[in-house]
């Protein structure tokens, strides 16, 4: 084997180990919590479930929708922040700190509070349409579409429309029913604490549609990702890209989400490293970064289970110590140029 | 004559440099911020009226419920905020000055989320009392801007944007510390730092007013005194040094008193985030003068906490809105204004 088949025998190969790891994060976040549950009595409610026994209980009413829950949630934002990084050109766009998560909540908070919402099914729409008007504000703001434009100004957008968001939206949950308040301190902190199979399915079915348009358009990425005007050389759709990467980002940013709350930095982060795991194609970059993100986000859930144990740390509290050094680390090293 | 043109004052041997529309701007917010004083003093659960409210200060009211409401609850707070507004106002310039940076403000270098840090940390593993925890906070803070400044630097001299994006990922980072702090502790220590977090202006008291007063009182004179020496470093060390200005000991005498400034102001209220950042630039915009804006930016920002607290008290509908996330919501839409008007960022 030489040059390209042993690039995609290596790249198969990581994408497998990357599987085995994720497979042992949901095997480890079973077991552990405020209440640690034995591992061969882990395996046993999984085979042979007994519906008097406490601790098969807890692993299927509550441990098994979590896992699921920050598995496809952070699924969703590492492609999500792919996506975004290869449109924008933007080695710093993320749905986090570009504010879209932030308008996705405020969406999610407006339609509880003010519409009186009560199911996830219900809050996706919303979280959605927030999404999408806070990436149509950022890229105004930010003239993301003109060439030659700094990166930079798209990430310091993001930031004010992020504090303008979250301000409204906790002066949304302060003034809310106090069922509101209690609901949604935790969530907007970014939890995947007590979730149901609910969001579960409704975060299943918005990857595969998101994701699947992601993936599907991933041979285009590759060609805008090299400047509009030279991706329209190569003969892609520079438009028609657009849309359907603003499409897929909605999708997948608005059920993340109304699933998990905002969370920021996991996208960067997947991004980032999916790019040094698999090079510069985006048709390996994209599951990558999926795969990534879900053991990020999964393994951030675990540690704040554990860290201050009986309470928990929200996951994206954690995700956001690990993310903000890592985000430092990007800006100081690169110069900050189009990638 | 152009009322921006500076003229000169004598008094005997020693001169004054002065332009008119810088006092009559300086003038006109301090009347501002008396205005609302009285305004704010009226507001509340009972209403007064101005009269009343100005009564009651000089000493001639005759109603005891009046005179108790305004001097043991409402005067602290309203002095707080001048005193706090005044102090971000003026430091935030300072700082800007210094760094070269209009965005080189405490609240975006991270000063004041690491202040919360070293606050909640004291709180948490220490709890050794109030003093403890403002000084806690004030190294922390200063701790935190130095790292910034450092891993913001790029041969020499830190850009405005990197400055902004490391202050943002040191920002979230000591914010999920400072979570996982809070989630750490015991429940009434949690509380307690959750409570100092919060940033307000609430329930505040004498105590928290004499320190901040006594620490303007301070700190103000000694930034005013260098204030033209700042004002010539801004056209770089060595023509600075060539009109006799001693740069580093300026900028280090200037640095120790915006730190002081943004110090008091976290120990009487805690972070209050984007005074110091908008307070000087809208005044530079008002008084339209080269010189840095100590004064008009100590008054511009105590008219905007002034208003921003007014704002949180009297919005219509009974809506709740504490004063943190009101000048969050604020200081994120002029930091939008300021990306919006400004093309070359």
């Amino acid at each position: 084997m030489r040059g390209p088949a042993l690039r995609r025998h290596r790249r198969i190969w990581g994408l497998a180990a990357g599987t085995g790891c994720l497979a042992l994060a949901a095997v480890v976040s079973l077991t552990l919590g405020s209440r640690s549950i034995p591992l061969w009595q882990t395996v046993h409610a999984l085979t042979a479930y007994d519906a008097g026994n406490d601790l098969h209980l807890v692993i299927w009413a509550l441990r098994i929708p979590r896992t699921l829950v920050a598995i496809l949630a952070g699924l969703s934002l590492g492609l999500a922040g792919a996506v975004m990084q290869a449109v924008t050109r933007n080695p710093l766009a993320e749905p986090g700190l570009l504010g879209i998560n932030a308008g996705a909540a405020l969406a999610v908070v407006a339609g509880v509070s003010l519409f009186g919402l009560t199911t996830p099914a219900q809050y996706v729409g919303f979280a959605a349409l927030g999404a999408g008007l806070a990436g149509a504000g950022v890229f105004v703001l930010g003239r993301a579409h003109e060439a030659g434009t700094s990166p930079v100004r798209l990430v310091l957008a993001g930031a004010g429309l992020s504090v303008v968001l979250g301000a409204l939206t906790g002066i949304l949950i302060i003034n809310g029913p106090p069922s509101v308040l209690d609901d949604f301190r935790h969530w907007a902190a970014g939890s995947v604490e007590g979730r149901g199979y609910d969001t579960a399915a409704i975060l299943a079915a918005s990857s595969v549609i998101g994701g699947g348009i992601a993936l599907s358009m991933a041979g285009s990425l590759n060609a805008i990702a090299l400047g509009q005007d030279l991706g329209r050389a190569l003969g892609a759709h520079v438009r028609g890209t657009w849309a359907l990467a603003c499409l897929s980002v909605m999708v997948l940013v608005g059920a993340a989400t109304a699933g998990a709350g905002p969370i920021a930095f996991v996208g960067l982060v997947a991004a980032h490293l999916a790019r040094l795991a698999a090079g510069p194609d985006y048709r390996w970059i994209l599951p990558y970064a999926a795969l990534f993100a879900a053991i990020l986000l999964l393994g951030s859930d675990i540690v704040g289970r554990l860290i201050a144990s009986p309470s928990e740390v929200a996951a994206g509290i954690i995700a956001a110590l690990v993310g903000g050094p890592f985000f430092l680390v990007v800006v100081c090293r690169f110069r900050l140029r189009a990638l | 004559m152009n009322s921006t043109a500076p003229r000169v004052l004598r008094v005997g041997s020693r001169s004054v440099l002065w332009r008119p529309r810088t006092v009559l701007v300086c003038a006109l917010l301090t009347g501002l911020a008396l205005v609302l004083s009285i305004v704010l003093l009226g507001t509340g659960t009972l209403a007064f009226s101005p009269a009343d409210v100005l009564s009651s200060l000089v000493g001639s009211g005759d109603n005891p419920m009046i005179d108790r409401v305004i001097w043991r609850l409402r005067l602290p707070r309203v002095l707080t905020a001048l005193c706090v507004g005044a102090a971000l106002g003026m430091s935030g310039a300072v700082f800007q000055s210094i760094s070269r940076n209009p965005l080189g403000s405490p609240d975006i270098i991270g000063f004041s989320t690491g202040a919360a840090t070293g606050a909640i940390a004291q709180i948490i593993l220490f709890d050794g009392g109030p003093l403890a925890t403002a000084l806690a906070a004030v190294l922390a803070g200063v701790a935190t801007a130095l790292v910034v400044f450092l891993l913001a630097r790029t041969a020499g001299r830190s850009t405005s944007a990197k400055l902004v994006l490391v202050g943002l990922g040191m920002g979230a980072t000591l914010a999920g510390v400072n979570t996982v702090l809070m989630v750490a502790g015991h429940l009434d220590q949690a509380s307690a730092a959750q409570i100092w977090l919060a940033g307000s202006l609430n329930t505040r008291t004498w105590a928290h007013v004499v320190p901040a007063a006594l620490g303007l009182a301070v700190m103000a004179p000694i930034a005013l005194a260098h204030a033209r020496r700042l004002d010539l470093l801004e056209m770089g060390d060595d023509a600075a040094r060539q009109l006799g200005v001693g740069a580093e000991r300026t900028r280090l005498v200037m640095v120790m008193a915006a730190v002081g400034l943004t110090a008091i102001a976290t120990a009487a209220a805690g972070p209050i985030a984007f005074i110091a950042l908008a307070g000087p630039q809208l005044a530079r915009r008002l008084t339209r003068a080269p010189e840095v804006p100590l004064v008009a930016g100590a008054a511009m920002g105590a008219v905007l906490l002034l208003s921003a607290d007014l704002l949180s008290q009297r919005v219509p509908f009974g809506v709740n809105l504490p004063i943190g996330l009101t000048t969050g919501l604020l200081g994120g839409l002029y930091l939008l204004w300021i990306l919006t008007v400004n093309r070359k960022i």
